[in-house]
């Protein structure tokens, strides 16, 4: 009999050994668990069963409950992460407060690590000996409730922002989209075409961008940020930064002679370099809002202080040189982040010619290119105003490459089948393909491949190697040489073109761990938004309230964007739909009694849950706030702070547990 | 086509013998469209890598085109390591005698004499008769290891001879062990004859204890990747055209002869890709009076090798498929008078290549502690 120091309570103790399949069952032998669990103290009765979490298995747990009068359940199966609501809820059902149960992660601790049966029993023995005696000092804890603020920030203007603004709106909810640039659309107002469709993407993207700006349930506030987020789901206190764009929206009609008459020429963004803006400037045409900011870093007044000529032209007197930023406090009860994507600089393969060669162009620059309403009003030309001839377009330029970004962008094959296709039908040129793998995975996609294989585009399996101008002879003189094995015949090429067209690799934007940090989420590997689970909830993150939607999650095409857009409205509006949220008990609480009020815990705690009441002298800590992580308990000099589910006498009881060898 | 089964036993041999990333491998094709042996004789490092993992036959032929140049290393975007692919497979196909031809000399020549030249052991410090050249001991700061290129072979003979002259105008304190010392290994390493390399190393790094050296100084970058990179360590390493660059910038080394002519530098393959020193020759050169210093179109990380890595020096080439040819025409081709190297494989191939394109009016080859000798 194992020694297990136990509160004189009489406890009756169930235990459910689940079998996970062969998960769990195929590595710990589980009728010798069952059996050793059986004469622990305060085990009332034990039982297994092949799938606890499925209905059967969670009738058996609440017939047990009800039928042994038990006052604890320990269920040994999966991850806490994956199963404990199933559980909690199954013992609610049967009566029993959700933290009287107890979740032994016999699996991804025990057997999924393990081969070693014999060990991987002791360990189950371990971790079930140490949940009993924990068990013992387990009390129910009261779950409260708070109201869900219906209001929904969702910060990034593209395509994802937009369609989850359009959805929330429609729904009647107040939707505060804080976009950062001069107008919404994203990435997305840059595209030509869109594959595999070939509908042009201005085509299907403004009329939504026109709704957005029209919408009587939105609020756009465009050329913003977010500088402080604070509060809890349900309940977001947030701070936008309205930047000061040097234009009275209210007077500014839009009629655009300022930008007619601005002298100022700077190197459009929007075109991707290609062509110039204004220093007073909208995106493009089609902004939404169609009004003018003025970039101060290049307008010759700010400069220089004299000019003023859009001051001077504006009739409706909209331009306000004196502008400052504005900071604006709104209430919201659920945010979605979809901040989108940052193109990679290919400069940083200086074999490929970027920037070093001006008929080398990024992904981005071609979709200008390409555009009718871009710089070259949708021809196809190189830098000394010809047609080109032939064009190479490399794949997985910074993708699917460990020295820059391991994974694989996933929209490239098929922009590049896109451009190819533009390319053929705007010039005479030839169209050359350097691939690793053609990845056609989405609907329509395998057939449009088969379509440019039709139109006779040449495909080359091999990474481009390099570019450059380096000419053999006459008849590559003035071109680029694009050096690379073709791997299906074994053969060395190098092909004379006159124009390379790069797919540069997709990055999340260079400030997202910044804005990670502020939502108080995570970033995975590479760097985009963690979700919380990459299949079963990936617009939802760690952080309750606060989603996620579209490429800032991965690199994501146009269908699947707007489907995250769609799934986080969804999650938000389930959220404001039921108008409040359960709080989770476990959090800390002060000892009013023992506390100091040395304020130590204040500045220790990760989610600002503390404050200092002045009148009592003591810590005060927000339930709602509180995630229980224990921080402040460890820390308090006067043990004056305990977190409730997680005390020391539960804590210790468990280590006895695990650490007490049987006798 | 006739088919084949893999034979998974060799791959997994290959595996073992040092080679195991190259399950990893995803065929792209970029190491053979970087490689500079691909265009001239059409060596697929690639398609040996495949080769490899099928265990199929043809491996043992096209392991010996590689010069470990690591072209391919750079630009591989699985980061394979491929040279030590190649290193594998010559140890599994040919360790113990399978060598070919010229290479079982050098072999046999470091086997019985610790030099791949054949030269006897006795005369390897001749070279320094007559020259103030300081012994090491416990009074000097740096150890300067000697090559067995610069003690064997009469033209690289002149680069050490140099070396001493410049040594000592810097001021610099240094000496030599002038007994004991063989091969680094770094080309029989190589070659695939790990057992070989084992013993070499172990009797250069018992030297380099026993003397107590803290500072290494070396003229080949050969010797330098080896003992930064394959030595136990423990002492400091540096390549001679680094001690030259800090004797230059701190005043000690002062280059005072004006040289009215148009150089350019040639990145060794193991100075530059292997150990990213690209920066100190060039300051060097560029702090000599009145020169005028050029860059050829393929420099840095993309410089040619000049063929001569991994056992290749010792290896015939046929005309027509040697890079050295390809690449002093690269130097002719920029106006420069003097094509200035810093590895005893590349002078000797660019010498040759002299005579071969007939150019020997036409450019110089020095290397870089030769021509600094002429102008201090």
């Amino acid at each position: 009999m194992a020694k297990i120091t136990k509160k004189p309570d009489k406890e009756k103790i169930g235990v459910f050994l689940c079998h996970c399949g062969t998960n769990i069952a195929g590595v710990v032998d589980i009728p010798a668990l069952a059996g050793y669990t059986r004469d622990l103290p305060g085990v009332e009765m034990v039982d297994e069963y092949k799938f606890m979490c499925s209905q059967p298995g969670q009738d058996l747990i609440k017939d047990s409950i009800k039928k042994h009068k038990l006052t604890k359940v320990i269920v040994a199966a999966c991850s806490p992460l994956m199963h404990e609501n199933t559980f909690r809820k199954a013992c609610e059902e049967a009566g029993l407060n959700r933290y009287c149960f107890i979740m032994v992660n016999n699996r991804e601790h025990n057997s999924w690590v393990t081969e070693d049966k014999a060990l991987a029993l002791q360990k189950a023995k371990d971790l079930i000996r140490g949940a009993v005696a924990r068990a013992f000092w387990l009390e129910p804890l009261e779950v409260k409730e708070v109201g869900v603020n219906p209001n929904v920030l969702i910060l990034g203007g593209g395509i994802a922002g937009i369609q989850a603004a359009l959805d929330l709106a429609e729904s009647g909810r107040t939707v505060y989209l804080v976009e950062r640039e001069q107008s919404i659309g994203g990435n997305m107002a840059k595209f030509d075409k869109t594959f595999p469709t070939l509908d042009c993407a201005a085509c299907i993207l403004t009329p939504k961008m026109v709704s957005v700006g029209q919408h009587p349930n939105i609020k756009l506030w465009n050329y913003a940020e977010v500088d402080e987020v604070s509060g809890f789901v349900g309940n977001f206190k947030v701070k936008v930064r309205h930047k000061a764009t040097s234009v009275n929206f209210e007077k500014c009609t839009g009629c655009g002679i300022c930008q007619e008459k601005c002298p100022v020429k700077r190197p459009s963004e929007f075109d991707e370099g290609l062509g110039n803006r204004k220093a007073i400037y909208t995106l493009f045409a089609q902004a939404v809002p169609n009004k003018p900011v003025i970039d101060r870093v290049n307008c010759t007044y700010y400069i220089k202080g004299k000019c003023k000529v859009c001051e001077k032209f504006c009739e409706p007197k909209a331009i306000d040189f004196e502008m400052k930023d504005s900071v604006e406090e709104i209430e919201v009860g659920s945010i979605i982040l979809a901040t989108g994507f940052h193109l990679w600089e290919a400069g940083q393969m200086p074999e490929l010619g970027m920037g070093k060669y001006p008929n080398v162009l990024t992904s981005l620059q071609f979709e200008r290119m390409s555009n009718s309403s871009g710089p070259t009003l949708g021809k196809i030309l190189l830098k000394d105003g010809r047609e080109p001839e032939s064009v190479a377009i490399l794949h997985c330029t910074g993708s699917r490459d460990v020295n820059y970004h391991e994974y694989c962008s996933r929209v490239c094959c098929m922009y590049a089948l896109k451009f190819a296709h533009l390319i053929k039908e705007k010039t005479k040129a030839h169209v050359y393909n350097f691939y690793i793998d053609m990845r056609c995975f989405g609907k329509g996609y395998e057939e449009f491949y088969h379509r440019l294989l039709e139109e006779n585009v040449t495909f080359i399996r091999g990474k481009a190697a390099s570019v450059t101008d380096r000419a053999e002879n006459e008849s590559e003189s003035g071109k680029l040489i694009v050096m690379g094995e073709d791997t299906l015949s074994q053969k060395l090429l190098r092909l004379p073109v006159d124009m390379v067209i790069l797919t540069n690799a997709i990055e999340p934007q260079l400030d997202a761990q910044e804005v990670a940090r502020k939502f108080k989420i995570s970033c995975a590997g590479g760097g985009f938004f963690l979700e919380k689970h990459p299949k079963l909830a990936p617009v939802a993150t760690a952080s309750d309230g606060v989603f996620i939607a579209g490429a800032c999650q991965s690199p994501k095409d146009i269908p699947d964007t707007v489907a995250q857009g769609q799934a986080a409205a969804s999650a938000v509006f389930a959220l404001t739909q039921r108008g409040k949220v359960e709080l989770e008990a476990t959090t800390a609480i002060v000892d009013e009694e023992l506390c100091s009020g040395c304020e130590i815990c204040l500045s220790l705690c990760p989610y600002q849950a503390i404050s200092h009441n002045a009148e009592k002298k003591i810590s005060a800590i927000n339930d709602a706030l509180c995630k229980g992580c224990g921080t402040c308990a460890a820390a308090c000099p006067s043990k004056a702070i305990f977190a409730r589910h997680y005390t020391n006498q539960q804590i210790l009881a468990e280590l006895e547990g695990v650490l007490n060898e049987r006798i | 086509m006739q088919a084949v089964t893999p034979y998974l036993e060799v791959t997994d041999a290959i595996m073992e013998a040092g080679g195991e990333k190259l399950k990893t491998c995803l065929q792209c094709g970029a190491c053979t469209g970087s490689c500079p042996w691909a265009p001239v004789n059409g060596f697929s490092v690639r398609s040996m890598i495949r080769l490899s993992q099928f265990g199929l036959e043809g491996i043992e032929k096209m392991m010996w085109e590689c010069s470990t140049c690591k072209q391919c290393e750079v630009r591989c975007p699985q980061g394979l390591p491929i040279i030590d692919v190649v290193k594998a497979a010559r140890t599994v196909f040919s360790q113990g005698g399978l060598l070919p031809g010229p290479l079982r000399n050098v072999v046999g020549s470091l086997v019985s004499k610790g030099c791949p030249w054949g030269g006897e052991k006795e005369v390897r410090y001749d070279w320094m008769a007559g020259r103030p050249v300081p012994d090491f001991g416990p009074d000097k700061e740096n150890l300067y290891f000697t090559c067995c290129t610069y003690a064997y072979d009469p033209r690289n003979r002149k680069v050490g001879e140099a070396t001493v002259e410049v040594l000592n105008k810097a001021g610099l304190s240094w000496g030599v062990v002038k007994t004991g010392e063989v091969c680094c290994g770094e080309a029989v390493n190589k070659m695939g004859e790990t057992e070989l390399f084992g013993k070499l190393k172990d009797t250069n790094h018992k030297l380099f204890v026993d003397h107590k050296a803290t500072s290494i100084i070396t003229g080949s970058p050969h010797c330098y990747h080896t003992f930064t990179k394959e030595y136990p360590g423990g002492y400091k390493v540096r390549h001679i055209s680094q001690v030259l660059a800090d004797a230059v910038d701190s005043g000690k080394l002062k280059l005072s002869k004006s040289l009215l002519k148009k150089i350019t530098f040639h990145d060794p393959c193991y100075l530059g890709r292997h150990n990213g020193i690209y920066d100190e020759p060039r300051a060097v050169l560029k702090a000599i009076p009145d020169a005028e210093f050029v860059e050829m179109p393929r420099n840095r990380e993309d410089s040619l090798c000049c063929g001569g890595g991994g056992g290749k020096i010792w290896m015939e080439v046929p005309a027509g498929e040697r890079l050295s040819d390809f690449r002093v025409q690269e130097a002719i081709d920029t106006g420069a008078q003097i094509l200035v190297v810093d590895c005893p494989y590349c002078l000797t191939n660019f010498e040759d290549s002299r005579k071969v394109l007939n150019a020997e009016d036409k450019i110089q080859v020095m290397d870089l502690v030769e021509l600094v000798k002429t102008v201090i």
